[in-house]
């Protein structure tokens, strides 16, 4: 029965934001860590995600999974600070912080949270769905 | 024969099918939220049920390749007009794809209870007590 693709659909939407949420943990975790250099200090990290296509070209079947392309590392550049007393300082008394917004990433927090959210509904009503689907003629 | 399944069940179990795909897109819809450049996709249960009702004389299937006729419903999705679009080329909006899957759920449970009932009237006159 094709309503089973439902569980596939959402369980795959399920997966991609919690991934999300993963990398808003990580992100936040980290924000606050410092480095002497440049290349070496915590990214912002931001998931890519896409609809699966290979089904809707060509016709044969209408719906699409979440997929999750891979993950990027924020290209901003980091937070240079002037201090010269701190233990991680380069020769010219910098830190590099991290390119975190920390803001930004508590607003994906609620977003990934609320999308997750959603899709467990949807399963809900589709179990509910297919069990009355099952006692039918009863 | 005097009792035939496809006369005495009407047109739900066609409607029952409509439903179940729609239910699968709005699913579809509501899990690709986040994804950029998706479309969010609909099926217009209106202009189906008008097609429906027109063709008055039903496709033959003669050779085993012919489509069948339920595949035409995927033939028939269409792209929603978003009330707002959003930069990332994304025109899912929760809300209305929440409303609409409720919608359909309960139109769902609407057609699965008229089957239902259409078989257990089938059942008493089968048993004639």
């Amino acid at each position: 029965m094709s309503s089973f693709s439902i569980f596939d659909i959402a369980g795959s939407a399920m997966t991609a934001q919690s991934l999300r949420l993963n990398l808003v943990a990580s992100n936040i975790s980290n924000a606050n860590s410092v480095s002497s250099s440049p290349e070496a200090v915590y990214k912002s990290r931001q998931p890519v995600f896409a609809a699966e296509l290979k089904g809707v070209l060509n016709k044969q079947d209408a719906a699409s999974k979440v997929k999750v392309l891979g993950v990027i590392e924020n290209q901003a550049p980091p937070v240079m600070e002037y201090a010269p007393n701190h233990p991680m300082a380069d020769k010219d008394g910098y830190i590099y912080k991290s390119n975190v917004n920390t803001v930004e990433e508590m607003a994906n927090m609620m977003s990934a949270s609320r999308s997750y959210q959603n899709n467990v509904e949807v399963l809900n009503t589709a179990k509910q769905l297919l069990l009355q689907t099952l006692k039918m003629g009863q | 024969m005097a009792i035939n399944f496809d006369q005495a069940l009407g047109l739900h179990p066609q409607a029952l099918a409509m439903r179940e795909k729609r239910l699968e897109l709005l699913a579809t819809n509501l899990a690709n939220a986040d994804t950029p450049g998706y479309k969010a996709r609909d099926l217009d249960f209106k202009s189906i049920l008008k097609q429906n009702l027109s063709e008055t004389v039903p496709m033959e299937r003669t050779q085993a390749g012919h489509f069948a006729p339920q595949q035409l419903l995927e033939s028939r999705v269409m792209y929603r007009n978003p009330n707002q679009i959003s930069l990332d080329g994304n025109t899912v909006e929760a809300n209305v794809e929440q409303t609409k899957y409720a919608e359909n759920a309960v139109q769902y449970q609407a057609s699965l209870q008229f089957v239902s009932n259409k078989f257990s009237g089938l059942m008493t006159a089968l048993r004639g007590q």
